[in-house]
Parts: C-alpha cells; structure tokens; sequence
C-alpha cells in the first residue's frame, strides 16, 4: 500500500541549524492497517508524515503509494488519495465559508472543479446524513460559519471532511492535542469508527503511549528520525506503557525524563 | 442643482462598482492585495478608447475585459510560480502595464472621444437620454452582480473562496491553489479593466494616469459597504460592495460641493481608508479605555 525505501531529509543544509530529521527511513504499510506514531519532540514524526503528503520534499529515497512512485507529485496531487488532519484546529478548515460549503468542497476532492453548482440538492441531502453521523448536532447548522464552531466541532468536521471521498491513506498529526480531554476522547472514538467502517489505512501521530497502544494495528517509536521500535500482533498486545517506556531507554540510549522529551503516560 | 450632482454622483458609483467588485475579489475573496488594478484599470480604459474611436464600443468592453484578465494572470503567475510576494508582484506589472497603455494609446498620454459613437449612445434621442448612464449601468452592474454570485456559488468558485481563508486546506483538500490565484485574479482584473474601459466612454477620454488610486477607491467601496450593509451572506456581501462604491461618490461629491478642490481628491480617499481600516483597533482601543475606566472606580468603591 505505502512504502517508503530509505528516506532521508535534511534541513537547513550547510547552516548552523542542520537537522537531519528522517535518517534513511523505510517503512511500509498495508492495506487496512492502523499505524501509530510515538516520539520525544523533534523525533521526525511530523516530518515523516509531511514527507509522505507531499508538504515537504525529501533529500534521498522513494515513496510510493498503490506501488505509483510519488516521490516527486505536488502535495495538492497526492492530497487526492491522502487524507490529513492537523493538531491546529485551524488548519482543517475555512473560517469564514459554512459548514456546508466546507464539505462540499472536501467531497469535490479529486473530481473537477467546474462551474457546476457547489452544492446540488443531492449533495445537501447525502452531507446532512453525514454529518449527522458524527452526532454533534451539526446537522442542524449546516449554514453557519466554521469559524463559530468549537476547536472540538471543527476537528471532528476535518476528519470528516479528510475521509468524506475515500482516501488510500489518512494521516492524523496529534489531532486531539488541542482539545480538552473529554472531546479529545469523542474526536478519537469517531476516528476509530470512521477507519473501521471505511477500512482506510491510517498513520496516526499521538503523544500519549495509552492512545498509541489502544487503537490501532501496529505501533512505532521514532528517535532522531530513526524508527527505533516497530510492534504489532501479539507482541503489541502484551506491551504496556511502562514496557514501552523501558524500550525507548534501551533502544534510544537516553533516559526518559520529564523535560521535552516527555512521552506522556496518559 | 442637488439632483444633477446626485444622479452624477450615483452614475459614477455604479461604474465604479464593477471594479470594487474586482478589488473585493482580490483583497477579500484571495485575501490577497493586489496592486496590479491601478494599471489595469488605466489598461481598460485605453483598450477601450482605442476601439471606441475604431466604431466599436460594444467589443471595447470584451477587449478591455480580457486585456485586464491578462495582467491579473500575469500578476498571478509572478506571485505563485516565481514566488514574489503579492504586493510586489503588482507593482511590478503595474510599472510594466504603464509602457504597454502608452503603447495601446499609439504613443500618447490621452485620447479624446467626443462625438464618437459610444453604448450609451445607444438611448440618444430617446426619451430617456437624461438617464442613458444610469439605465445602462443599472443593467450591467446587474449582469455583473449577477454573473459572479452564481459564479462563487459553483465548486469553482468555492475553493476560490476557501483560498483566501485557508490555502492549505485547499491544497490538503486536492487542489491546486497557484491555479486558483490565477483564475481569480484574471476575474478581478477584468473587471477593473471593465469599469475602466466604461470611464473612458462616459467621460469621452483616456487617460495614462486615469487609474492612480484605484486600489484605494476600490478598497474603500468594499470598506465602507462592509461597515454599512454588513458581510452575513455572499449576495449581501456583493450588494454592499455595489452600494459601499455608490456611497463612497456620493461623500466625494459631497465633499466637492463643499467646495474642496479636484485635486485634493486623492488624500481625501487615503485618509477615508486609513480611517476604516483602523476602524477594528480604535474600537478595540477604545473599549479597553471604558473598562478600564469603570473597573478602577468600581474598585475604588469596593475598598
Ligand atoms: N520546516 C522546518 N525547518 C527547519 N527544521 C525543521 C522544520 N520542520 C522540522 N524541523 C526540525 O526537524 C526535526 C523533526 O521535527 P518534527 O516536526 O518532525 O518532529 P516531531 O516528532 O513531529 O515533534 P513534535 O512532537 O514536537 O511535533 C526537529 O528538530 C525540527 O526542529
Ligand atoms: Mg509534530
């Protein structure tokens, strides 16, 4: 499904600031498979998704997605088979259209953007009953701005706009980070269902090693943009946050302490 | 006396409605601030004399529209392809556009269409000739109006919108957004190339420097429709651009009745739009001064 072979980026070549963020990185995903992502700040973990999505062009290696080679597409090509929500509520979305608008233009996604009506009747019809599946009451509000909806309300309408046209991957950056927990939870709860009913295959950043080890099919820990730790099957099911803590002392060489490199425990 | 100066006035709005209709599309729709309009404008209006003296007025507006399209995406395509950033973009080809309407013009800073054959002449001689600009530009700024809200309510016309908002989104969401910068500008220019090519036949002249300051005009309909009529729905939207340009002529008219001179136009128009663009900080200002007032008295009460 996704495969990337030996992928490597740099930035800020021959500056002070060089950083290699993704350290000849391979990995592959299957189809339906659920991928999460754990790391101290500054692992590479957004920068291994942005590398994928096309936001961020890599130095060295291949990415294919459904064996194509898309190592050198636009980021608005590959948005067409990837789906993405970001931890800032903002960015899924536009402030100032409607509800309606927003999801229409995310269920237009990858057909033409003629001058054919934006929302046709049939349209409406089939983006209420989606809406109203996230059971937020949105439904009801289909005609008000984005920009009156909570942090919460608009990330759980990202992700449905992210998964409205079927993606071949969809890539979630801790996009519960910013939302108080309660709604955290129900964002995540929608995430597993969307995935689950859809079977779409998923990477899924988190900072919390609970959240990483409950959902999902596979799990992996990233260090100085190396993947130092890759489980799933039966070993996964028998890990623990604290078994994981100790792994990443083992396999990093550092010791978890609370300063930034923080893996939060729950 | 007041009527004349009024109808004048509402005349002249209407025009200049089709190019705030530009701006807004720029500025608020792209969230962009594009220069190029000053020349644009200019570009229209010389296309359209040259054609107008050719006998043809009626493709004089085609022409004008679509020279404009031209350097709205040649605006465009410096600011997404070569990245400059947009507001030097503009200026770049506004400098460039003001050799090419030298050339347009056939090398002169002006040309005089008195008793050429013009659309509005169209109603000469009837019994409604009084009215002619008015009833024409009534019609067009209609079409106008019209042609563009059924245009920014198709999937066009959406992601044209959610680019001002949110370009990533847009791209996140599969689409271009270079391509999206490139057809709204091109509409915007057009039609300031439109309103311009409309000013050259209603004041039977073109001017090299006929469009200096048409941004800040532009800007200051869409400013002044805003705070008057208000931003709820997109037709609404685009009605108070229409009606912010009617009223921004009639204080100008006003002003010069007032006996202030022509020239002084232009710093009146600055300092109008430094006025409604400051307009969120003073009350924001000001409403920080009121609570801070009431508080420390309440406090002292309190105590
Ligand atoms: N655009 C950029 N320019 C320069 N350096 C960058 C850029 N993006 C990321 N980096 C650097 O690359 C490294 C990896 O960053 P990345 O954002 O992938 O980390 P992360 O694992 O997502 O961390 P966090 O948990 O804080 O989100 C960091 O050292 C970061 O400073
Ligand atoms: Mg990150």
């Amino acid at each position: 499904m996704l495969n990337m072979e030996t992928v490597s980026k740099t930035f800020g070549i021959g500056t002070i600031n060089e950083k290699l963020a993704l350290d000849t990185i391979s990995l592959s995903l299957n189809e339906g498979e659920f991928l999460t992502i754990i790391g101290g700040n500054g692992a590479g973990k957004s920068t291994l998704l942005n590398c994928i999505s096309g936001t961020c062009p890599i130095d060295k290696g291949r990415v294919f997605l459904d064996s194509e080679d898309i190592t050198y597409m636009p980021e608005y090509k590959r948005s067409r088979k990837i789906g993405r929500v970001f931890q800032d509520p903002l960015r899924g979305t536009a402030f100032d259209m409607t509800i309606e608008e927003n999801l229409a233009i995310a269920y237009s996604k990858g057909k033409k953007k003629g001058l054919t009506r934006g929302i046709s009747k049939t349209d409406r019809k089939w983006l209420r009953e989606q809406v109203a599946l996230l059971e937020l009451g949105l439904e009801d509000r289909l005609k008000s701005k984005v920009g009156l909806l909570s942090g919460g309300q608009r990330q759980a309408l990202t992700l449905l706009m992210a998964t409205i046209v079927k993606p071949k991957l969809l890539q979630l950056d801790e996009h519960t980070a910013a939302l108080d927990p309660a709604i955290a939870k129900k964002v995540l709860s929608l995430t597993k269902k969307i995935v689950k009913e859809h079977n779409i295959s998923t990477m899924m950043i988190t900072h919390n090693m609970n959240v990483a080890l409950e959902y999902g099919t596979r799990t992996i820990m990233m260090h100085e943009g190396r993947i130092i730790l890759d489980i799933k099957g039966e070993e996964r099911k028998k890990m623990t946050v604290d078994a994981l803590i100790e792994q990443f002392s083992k396999r990093s060489g550092t010791r978890l302490s609370n300063d930034r490199m923080l893996l939060k425990k729950n | 006396m007041f009527f004349s100066t009024m109808q004048g006035a509402v005349e002249l709005g209407i025009i200049y409605a089709i190019m705030a209709l530009g701006v807004f599309i720029s500025f608020r729709t792209l969230n962009m601030p594009d220069l190029t309009v000053d020349s644009s404008f200019t570009l229209g209006a010389c296309v359209s004399a040259i054609l107008t003296i050719g006998g043809h007025p009626y493709l004089a507006l085609i022409a004008a529209f679509l020279a404009g399209s031209i350097a709205g995406s040649i605006t465009a395509l410096l600011t997404t392809k070569l990245k400059i950033q947009p507001l030097l973009s503009g200026i770049l080809v506004m400098l460039g556009l003001y050799s090419i309407n030298l050339r347009v013009m056939g090398n002169r800073p002006n040309i005089n269409l008195l008793n050429r054959k013009t659309i509005y002449s169209i109603l000469q001689g009837t019994i409604l000739e009084d009215y002619k600009i008015f009833i024409l530009s009534f019609i067009l700024i209609i079409c106008v109006l019209l042609i563009l809200y059924f245009f920014l309510e198709t999937k066009l016309g959406f992601v044209l919108r959610a680019t001002g908002d949110n370009p990533d989104m847009v791209k996140a969401l599969g689409t271009n957004t270079d391509f999206t910068v490139f057809i709204g500008l091109a509409i915007s220019n057009g039609l300031v190339a439109l309103a311009g090519a409309l000013i050259a036949q209603e004041q039977f002249f073109s001017d090299i420097s006929m469009g200096v300051g048409m941004v800040v005009i532009g800007l200051a309909s869409v400013i002044i429709g805003e705070v008057i009529f208000g931003t709820n729905s997109l037709i609404r939207r685009l009605i108070a651009v229409i009606l912010g340009a009617i009223v921004y002529r009639i204080i100008i008219s006003f002003v010069l009745e007032l006996g202030m001179p022509p020239t002084d136009l232009k710093l009146i128009s600055a300092i109008i739009v430094m006025l409604a663009l400051s307009m969120p900080v003073i009350k924001n200002k000001l409403s920080f001064y009121r609570k801070k007032r009431a508080n420390s008295k309440g406090g002292k009460y309190r105590c």
